[in-house]
């Protein structure tokens, strides 16, 4: 796990281990089940209070990140729960709204859109299975969406 | 007696000489670390004196690992202390600090001694007084943590050390707290010992607690106010702590409750810790010690009167 700490970056420490610690979860680099480090020895190993990594790991386990059990740890939660698949589709969500404001700077149509968007799957498609399987049905929301 | 407090202080009120402690209250959930802040003469090293019941108090009550202080000798096994000064005779040799103490801890661990003295590069055949005082200072944690002390208190622990020392120092403390049962209380006047690893803040000033709390209940609390030379004159429902004036302009803390009430041109910010500390300690560098309380509502409370609701613990030890 990976997580490097901004003092300079205006975002709260705890926040920054949240967004660095959901990032990792939802990219799959750390996967469903796999066991994250205490939240004291996270503590010591940043050299932040105990009270800011148990905020994070509070926050990511009321988001659905993280599975907290008493005496054990702290756990990555499964990736097909619900709250994992919002987590998800609001990611799609965001990464599609940052294409179509380019896109309107752009000039693009809908048409030319859904051409690069197609040439991006089958792009995907060769390089990993997955992506392509099925479509998150939060996808739809974007149709609708005028250019 | 709550057995989740690594140590509460009720209502304290003690006389050294001609320094007083007046009414101190704070707490500390077991667990976690607390930063303990004030200027020289603050009363830092009083308060712990009180707390390791080395300084009988008049008034209040302390609790320390869920005893009463002065507590059973038992008490002194689980509290390990570093304080300013070294208490350990100058010419030992380190393993005749072993030898030394051993019989007064039933927990002492010779092993543990051996491998932190060797993990901290300490040789056992260096005197004492011939350590640095960094080395002094991880001597004395050595000593701690071979009695599997379960609350460490450190006075001063940073004053003289280098940044390299005082960053091993914080990894010591982080390395300590892994274990939930244990707590650190942590004076000092450098504050950016605390601004990361600090769980609560507790300030003080003129022998009485200015503000305790979580860190960042403490920094959201207060706001650094500043403005040009005209700006914060009597402001009105606003107390300006510490303020300071210059040709170009004034620099005060401000409760973040009244911050609102400041004149638009006023840049209002989160504080550090460090600039609540300046602040608190007093007004410019011409700060004197017998100077009056600050300015506004802070009524100088009579030392020998009768000690107010806010600690009734007192009233029930005298029936008893």
């Amino acid at each position: 796990m990976r997580v490097v700490l901004s003092n300079t970056a205006g975002v709260p420490l705890y926040e920054q281990i949240k967004q660095q610690v959901g990032a990792a979860i939802l990219s799959g680099e750390l996967a469903e089940g796999s066991a994250l480090p205490s939240i004291r020895v996270l503590a010591r190993d940043l050299r932040i209070s105990v009270i800011t990594t148990t905020r994070a790991y509070a926050e990511l386990a009321a988001e659905g990140f993280i599975t907290t059990v008493a005496g054990k740890g702290a756990f990555v939660a499964a990736l097909d729960s619900q709250l994992m698949r919002e987590q998800l589709v609001r990611q799609v969500e965001a990464g599609m709204q940052t294409a179509l404001d380019a896109a309107r700077r752009a000039g693009l149509h809908r048409d030319q859109l859904i051409e690069i968007l197609d040439g991006l799957l089958d792009a995907g498609q060769q390089e990993a299975a997955p992506v392509t399987g099925q479509r998150p049905e939060g996808l739809t929301t974007v149709r609708g969406a005028s250019l | 007696m709550s057995t989740d407090l690594a140590f509460a202080l009720r209502g304290v009120g003690a006389a050294v000489g001609s320094f007083t402690l007046r009414d101190v209250s704070f707490e500390l959930p077991m667990g976690y670390v607390m930063g303990f802040i004030g200027a020289n003469g603050a009363g830092k090293t009083t308060t712990i004196r009180c707390l390791l019941g080395m300084q009988p108090i008049q008034t209040g009550q302390i609790e320390v690992l869920g005893h009463r202080v002065p507590g059973p000798a038992a008490l002194r096994q689980d509290i390990g202390m570093v304080l300013d000064h070294g208490y350990l005779v100058r010419d030992w040799r380190l393993s005749q600090v072993e030898r030394a103490l051993r019989p007064f801890y039933d927990t002492w661990d010779g092993t543990r001694y051996r491998h932190l003295l060797d993990e901290f590069g300490l040789d056992p055949r260096a005197k004492v007084k011939d350590l640095s005082r960094g080395m002094t200072i991880k001597l004395m944690i050595t000593v701690a943590l071979s009695h599997h002390a379960r609350l460490l208190i450190l006075d001063e622990p940073t004053s003289g050390l280098d940044p390299a020392a005082r960053n091993e120092l914080s990894g010591m403390i982080g390395d300590y707290l892994t274990d939930e049962g244990h707590s650190v209380l942590f004076s000092t006047h450098i504050t950016s010992d605390l601004e990361r690893i600090g769980d609560y803040v507790t300030l003080i000033h003129d022998g009485r607690i200015v503000s305790t709390g979580t860190k960042d209940e403490i920094l959201d609390s207060y706001r650094i106010a500043r403005g040009g030379p005209d700006d914060l004159r009597d402001p009105v429902g606003v107390e300006l702590i510490g303020a300071r004036r210059t040709p170009f302009g004034i620099e005060a803390l401000v409760r973040t409750d009244e911050a609102d009430l400041l004149d638009e041109a006023v840049v209002v910010e989160a504080p550090t810790l460090e600039e609540l500390a300046v602040h608190i300690a007093g007004p410019g560098p011409r700060h004197t010690p017998g100077r009056a309380p600050e300015s506004g509502s802070d009524q100088a409370p009579d030392r020998d009167a009768a000690p107010r609701q806010a600690h009734p613990t007192i009233t029930t030890r005298r029936i008893s």
